[in-house]
């Protein structure tokens, strides 16, 4: 097996890439084995194991068997789109099928306007009302509709950013497959089930059929074992393996997360470590569904599912393997999400904005993890920090839930003792820029930390804005002393 | 290291995987319609008449009638634009555009004229000149994971809109390929080396599809491209949908 030291500014840091077919593993394979209808002398392999990614192709293209580089046709559980490539999608849709055409399946559509919602762009609006004609023509059975902009509260369907609402509301599902027309639809992969961005022709192709025709991954393993540290979050995690592997790193592959780290981490981690698997060029992330994915589905949805887990003798691309406890809080910097280094070894870059919000960095423990550490600290933030949760829910927890330790005090309270911005209207916000009045967006050249996924020029608006990605614990912090700095200044 | 799926199976791709990436799909040919192993299609004819929208500096080559070819006997001419690295989506097409609808022609033609316009100031010359809505580069060369971020389809529309016909590009990001070739907007073309570093925005160059060369009149250069395989059928008939019309998979 060959290992190799990596060789960098981390201190005692090893990482083993073992390039591999045999995979020693605790994960048992659920599903009795495969019987293969070929005789074992015409396949010339005696494997027939296969990951939890090429599980679920085999079951939705109702195979047997099948291998990474295969092309096949698989029937699609779920199709998410929203404003942005919606009417697009619906566009193409209805020009190839026919302007009375039906989609294959009313329950099998979830329409989330999440993207450009509070902004008086006349066309931004027009697309929202764009998906909801179409709601309406097909009787689509999911559709989180807004219509008073002004109040976001006043919108009992609203939902938020689409992949924290399909979470939310039950949509995603062990063993499932999920399309979406958003590149972090990867982020449902956390439930066990396969998920991945498609542009608006696919999403149109799939609302008349219900199939899609995708190539089989390869899998890259990462075993993530040891104690999560108290000043590591999942962000860190993920900035670690794309650092690692670069933006290109997992083109065309699968990346499965396993180990006891993962195995301890909440469903909403889960969900931020897959949802930055695009940034490596991913095609999908997976964490095998346990106890924990269990218990988050219970009171949220009423649908059958049946979980997958990769074989024993599965065959992987790669494995790496890492030692939690021996990372540190990272950021990357600007301009791209591979741009990898420590937090502490960049204290000299003084910040103009601090941003806590998207699919990423905007859910309900991402806040309660930056309302610790500013309570941790007891000061108020030198730079303007910037609140937009997720969603109407995460919105509510905010304002209901306490935060452990602060003796009953809620996040909202500990971000206004702080001198944050009090929390906005829940979307996608300024993560993606969007229309020039979307709050919070960077419409100048400044220097911003961010919460988010991407930080590629002009990410977040104005094309010399530089922007270091990082996790909430690390956003707190560097909020309180207007620089970049590792969380563990204020975690004991 | 090129992969092609030959028509006779179909469902089957072999490819290799490299240390850097495998090859990208390429959108094969659907069995969805049909039940049978053997594509039940008639294999399309290459001849291409120059549209003037799409391919404003395209000159058709020889038709070749009958022959059964899985790349289209097509040759694209003009000026290249040189682009770095990792070009993503937000530079392509800059997120506040988002809100242009593809699928609508008077916004489709908008997009082209913001296609590239997320560059950084270091690139001197724009891809679409401010007030133009088409560009006058129809080649972009590119290094590694050209298209990488979003899976927003606005963005190989964009290229398309403006005219762009082909990007050749070390690398892709997956999305932006399988886009490129689901719309037919532009052939996302892969080279063998590192064509970026040895041709400048205003190279005359000639792009020989059938060939799966690239020539630099500039420099008098040539490189081997990788061939575009099954995608090309499918690009050249304008798309997915517009491809299995063609190929008889669905209703016309």
């Amino acid at each position: 097996m060959a290992t190799s030291s990596f060789i960098s500014s981390l201190p005692s840091f090893h990482i083993s890439i073992s390039k591999k077919k045999k995979v020693s593993t605790k994960i048992m394979a659920v599903m009795t084995p495969q019987t293969s209808n070929r005789k074992p002398s015409t396949t010339g392999s005696v494997k027939s194991g296969m990951t939890m990614t090429e599980k679920i192709f085999a079951r939705a293209s109702e195979r047997t068997q099948l291998s990474p580089g295969e092309n096949v046709w698989v029937n699609v559980d779920m199709l998410m789109t929203h404003d942005v490539c919606g009417p697009g999608a619906i566009g193409v849709f209805k020009k190839e099928f026919g302007d009375d055409a039906k989609v294959w399946d009313r329950e099998k559509v979830v329409l989330i306007p999440d993207h450009y919602i509070f902004t008086s762009d006349e066309r931004a609006n027009r697309n929202v009302a764009i998906l909801r004609d179409f709601a309406n023509e097909q009787n689509i059975k999911y559709f989180y509709d807004i219509t008073d902009r002004g109040d976001f509260k006043a919108n009992p369907d609203y939902k938020g950013v689409c992949h924290i609402a399909l979470a939310q509301e039950g949509h995603c599902r062990p063993g499932e497959i999920l399309v979406g027309t958003d590149s972090h639809t990867c982020t449902a992969g956390a439930f066990g089930q396969f998920a991945t961005g498609i542009g608006n022709t696919d999403a149109g192709f799939v609302l008349g059929t219900g199939k899609l025709l995708l190539k089989v991954p390869p899998t890259l393993r990462f075993v993530l074992d040891g104690e999560m540290p108290d000043y590591l979050l999942a962000k860190d995690l993920i900035l670690q393996i794309i650092g690692e592997i670069s933006v290109s790193g997992a083109t065309y592959k699968a990346m499965e997360f396993v180990g006891t780290t993962i195995e301890n981490l909440s469903m909403e981690e889960r969900m931020t470590l897959c949802n930055m698997v695009v940034e490596a060029g991913g095609k999908n992330g997976i964490v095998p569904a346990d106890a924990t994915t269990f218990k988050y589905l219970e009171d949220k949805t009423s649908l059958s599912y049946e979980p997958v887990y990769s074989d024993a003798q599965a065959g992987y691309l790669a494995e790496y393997r890492i030692d939690v406890t021996k990372l540190e809080p990272l950021v990357a910097k600007p301009h791209s999400p591979d741009n990898r280094g420590l937090a502490r070894e960049c204290k000299d870059v003084k910040l103009d904005r601090v941003y806590i919000g998207s699919c990423t960095g905007g859910k309900t423990e991402d806040f309660v993890a930056a309302a610790k550490l500013l309570l941790a600290s007891g000061d108020k933030v030198k730079v303007p920090t910037f609140i937009v949760p997720a969603t109407q829910k995460v919105w509510m927890d905010l304002y209901t839930l306490p935060v452990p330790g602060s003796g009953g005090k809620t996040c909202s309270q500990i971000f206004e003792q702080a001198g944050c911005d009090s929390p906005r209207s829940p979307s996608c916000g300024a993560c993606v820029g969007g229309p020039l009045d979307t709050y919070a967006r960077m419409n100048e050249p400044q220097i911003c930390l961010s919460t988010t996924n991407r930080n590629f020029p002009g990410r977040m608006g104005h094309k010399e804005g530089q922007i270091y990605l990082a996790s909430p614990y690390t956003a707190a912090a560097s909020a309180l002393t207007g620089f970049v700095t590792d969380p563990r200044e204020f975690l004991h | 290291m090129a992969t092609t799926a030959s028509l006779a199976n179909p469902n089957t791709f072999s490819s290799t995987i490299t240390h850097r990436q495998q090859p990208p799909a390429s959108i094969s040919t659907f069995n969805a319609f049909t039940s049978t192993k053997q594509p039940s299609f008639k294999t399309l004819i290459s001849h291409k008449t120059p549209t003037v929208i799409r391919h404003a500096s395209v000159i058709a080559a020889a038709a070749a009638s009958d022959s059964p070819s899985s790349a289209p006997a097509t040759s694209f001419h003009g000026e290249c634009y040189v682009v770095r690295d990792n070009i993503d989506t937000d530079q392509i097409i800059p997120a506040e555009y988002l809100t242009l609808v593809p699928s609508k022609p008077d916004e489709y033609k908008k997009l082209g004229s913001y296609a590239l316009v997320g560059l950084p100031e270091s690139y001197e010359t724009r891809f679409v000149e401010t007030g133009e809505y088409r560009t006058k580069y129809p080649i972009i060369i590119a290094g590694d994971n050209f298209g990488c971020g979003s899976s927003r389809e606005h963005a190989p529309v964009a290229l398309g809109a403006a005219g762009a016909v082909a990007v050749v590009a070390e690398s892709y990001a997956r999305i932006f390929f399988r886009n490129s070739v689901a719309t037919g907007e532009i052939y996302p073309l892969e080279s063998e080396v590192r064509v970026c570093d040895e041709c400048k925005t205003g190279d005359v160059v000639t792009i020989e599809l059938e060939k799966s060369v690239l020539i630099n009149h500039t420099t008098g250069k040539q490189y081997a491209l990788k061939p575009i395989g099954d995608a090309g059928p499918v690009i050249e008939a304008g798309g997915i949908f517009a491809y299995a019309r063609k190929a008889g998979m669905i209703p016309a």
